[in-house]
């Protein structure tokens, strides 16, 4: 159903003025798998994603997409295959979620281009994937927050891209809501073979979708690859500065990381 | 799935009669406005012989009348009315704020002040004024952007910024107003507040012509600029070439409302009034343009009228426009207080 492309960023360096933030990382995203990128608070997670998807040029390096520069390419036509869900967008004041969702379609039209069925098809089955079809007539603003971030990844999907980059999707979410999301996704990937590209802050979510583990700190990637090579107790002291305890998690048999902390810690100090 | 796909369907196609219904019922207000500023006035002249007038036969009496005194200031209230909805649509819908328009943050006062000077200290001819106020106008849309640009623009220091310019450059107005005192009363409100007394063809013909250009320029906007209300990252995800769309909608819209001014005068508050009525009539999800440029027609052309002929004495339009819209100012900026920003 996708087609195979690749998304490679060689030796980029990201800078907002003079001041750097990602500098000469290298990643190939895996086509057809889900990526996660986790890290630090301001490490350049989004900074990242952002180069990724064209909105941030490079000041050193390159993207590529299919092997050509990305940000040679038209913006519309990058649309088409690539989409984005920033971190926070945000949904102009009383329009109704059908309304919001058909906006992804925009990279497939032209100025004048009629509203064409396969438009409405689109639509009505990234409403049927995010199970908000039942919601298509709501006004956005009234709507919970796990249902506003269905209609946001409804939008995304409507777009139809083989790759999809996500910005913490599920920030702001209860955990039930979030494991919502992320099947959702990890469906979009099995079913339609999307490439994923996330940013997680949760490292057991993380571990448990992801077929791969990008690590980040301070704009650098510390380590990458599968989740079990990548959650070890080294890893984590050096992207986050915490000592911790990493456990296989009884119910994906992933890593599960036990942060240890000042305090609570009587058991280890006792086993140790 | 078909379920869904039919609810889909149906609902979009739903909605879309329903603003194209209210979209011809509001330029039906238009018609009628026009055609009855054109009629009443200290003669009644039936529509027959407006429509003669109109189409350039003679018509003892009403030929002078609509021809020559009713028709460019009908005109003049159509057009002024139409640019002024479409450019306070623009900068609202670009920012995404009610308070950006451009006649709060000081574009217009831009305008006018430049086109005062102009006339009274310069003495340029008319046909430069235009010119003038379209280049003040960019020139104080450049300084409140410099001024209020840190690490990108944030709507609310932009907003307080433009108002603080508008106040001073409305007191340049003043100035050099109370310092002309040869001119009459008309002329002054004209510049204080704007108006549409008096209106020539010189003027408005300038005007008429960037309406036709500029409007299609914007329209052309309307997809781009809808989606840039979910934030410049949305919207270039979308495709959107965001910054190319930024630079020709300002200078679309600034040029709008430069030469509106300067054919009119600083109409308060069409440009902050008609995004937000558009919004209440046709509702939100679509593209605002086209309903706000024909409210800021109805306003200009409605305000006219009363101020003409409803009150006891005849005020500017202006006047009228401005006691509508300072209410709603004042309830915009005390919902912004309270939501601690962003209205
Ligand atoms: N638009 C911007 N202008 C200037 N600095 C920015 C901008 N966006 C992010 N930064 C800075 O870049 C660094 C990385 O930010 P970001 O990529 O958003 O971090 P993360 O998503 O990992 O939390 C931070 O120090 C942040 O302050
Ligand atoms: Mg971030």
């Amino acid at each position: 159903m996708t087609t195979a492309h690749t998304l490679v960023a060689e030796a980029v360096t990201l800078a907002y003025g003079d001041r750097t933030v990602v500098e000469e990382l290298d990643l190939r995203v895996d086509d057809g798998r889900i990526t996660v990128i986790v890290g630090a608070n301001a490490c350049g997670k989004s900074t990242l994603l952002r180069a990724l998807a064209r909105l941030l040029p490079p000041s050193g390096g390159r993207v590529l997409l299919d092997g050509k520069e990305l940000h040679r390419q038209p913006t519309k036509e990058v649309a088409r295959t690539l989409g984005l869900l920033p971190q926070s967008p945000v949904a102009p004041e009383g329009i109704v979620v059908a309304d919001l969702v058909a906006r992804g379609r925009s990279p497939h039209q032209r100025l004048l281009s009629r509203w064409s069925g396969a438009d409405d098809l689109a639509v009505a089955e990234a409403l049927d994937l995010t199970g908000t079809s039942d919601l298509a007539d709501r006004v956005v603003d009234e709507l919970s927050g796990g249902q506003r971030q269905r209609v946001w990844i409804a939008m995304a999907l409507a777009q139809r891209t083989d790759i999809l980059l996500l910005d913490e999707p599920t920030t702001y979410l209860d955990i039930c809501h979030q494991v919502e999301v992320l099947d959702l996704l990890t469906d979009l990937n099995r079913d339609r073979g999307t490439t994923i590209v996330m940013v997680l802050h949760d490292l057991n979510l993380a571990a448990r979708y992801a077929d791969r583990l990008v690590a980040l700190s301070r704009g650098r990637i510390v380590a990458s690859g599968d989740p079990s090579e990548v959650l070890t107790p080294a890893v984590i002291r050096t992207v986050f500065g915490m000592s911790s305890e990493v456990v296989p998690d009884p119910v994906s048999g992933r890593p599960m990381v036990l942060p240890v902390g000042r305090h609570h810690s009587g058991r280890l100090a006792a086993t140790a | 799935m078909t379920t869904t796909l039919v609810s889909v369907t149906s609902g979009r196609l739903g909605r879309a009669r329903s603003r194209a219904l209210l979209t011809g019922i509001l330029a039906a207000v238009v018609v009628a406005l026009v055609a009855t500023s054109l009629m009443v006035g200290q003669t009644f002249y039936g529509p027959g012989e407006v429509l003669r007038v109109v189409l350039g036969q003679h018509v003892p009496g009403a030929s002078f009348a609509v021809g020559e005194l009713r028709l460019p200031r009908t005109t003049l209230a159509l057009v002024a009315g139409l640019a002024l909805g479409l450019a306070g649509v623009t900068f609202q819908t670009m920012l995404h704020n009610p308070l950006a328009s451009p006649d709060v943050i000081g574009i217009s006062s831009g305008a006018s002040a430049a086109a005062v000077v102009a006339i009274v200290v310069l003495r340029l001819p008319e046909s430069l004024v235009s010119l003038v106020a379209i280049g003040a106008a960019l020139l104080t849309a450049l300084v409140i952007y410099l001024l209020a640009y840190r690490d990108g623009v944030v709507g609310t220091r932009l907003i307080l910024i433009g108002i603080g310019i508008s106040a001073m450059l409305d007191s340049v107005v003043s100035y050099v107003i109370v310092r002309a005192a040869t001119w009459d009363l008309q002329t002054a409100m004209r510049w204080l507040t704007g108006s549409v007394n008096g209106a020539v063809w010189s003027t408005v013909a300038p005007l008429t012509l960037a309406v036709l250009v500029l409007a299609p320029v914007l329209l052309a906007q309307a997809r781009p600029l809808r989606l840039m209300q979910h934030g410049d990252d949305a919207a270039a995800a979308l495709g959107v070439p965001v910054e190319r769309t930024r630079v020709i909608a300002i200078l679309a819209a600034v040029g709008l409302v430069a030469l509106a001014t300067a054919a009119a005068g600083p109409i308060a508050f069409v440009a902050f009034l008609a995004g937000p009525i558009a919004a209440r009539i046709v509702g939100p999800g679509t593209s605002l343009m086209v309903p706000a440029a024909l409210v800021g027609a109805v306003l200009v052309l409605g305000a006219d009228l009363v101020g003409q002929h409803a009150a006891g004495n005849r005020y500017p339009v202006g006047v009228v426009t401005g006691v509508l819209g300072a209410p709603y100012l004042v309830h915009l900026l005390i919902r912004t207080n309270r939501a601690g920003g962003s209205p």
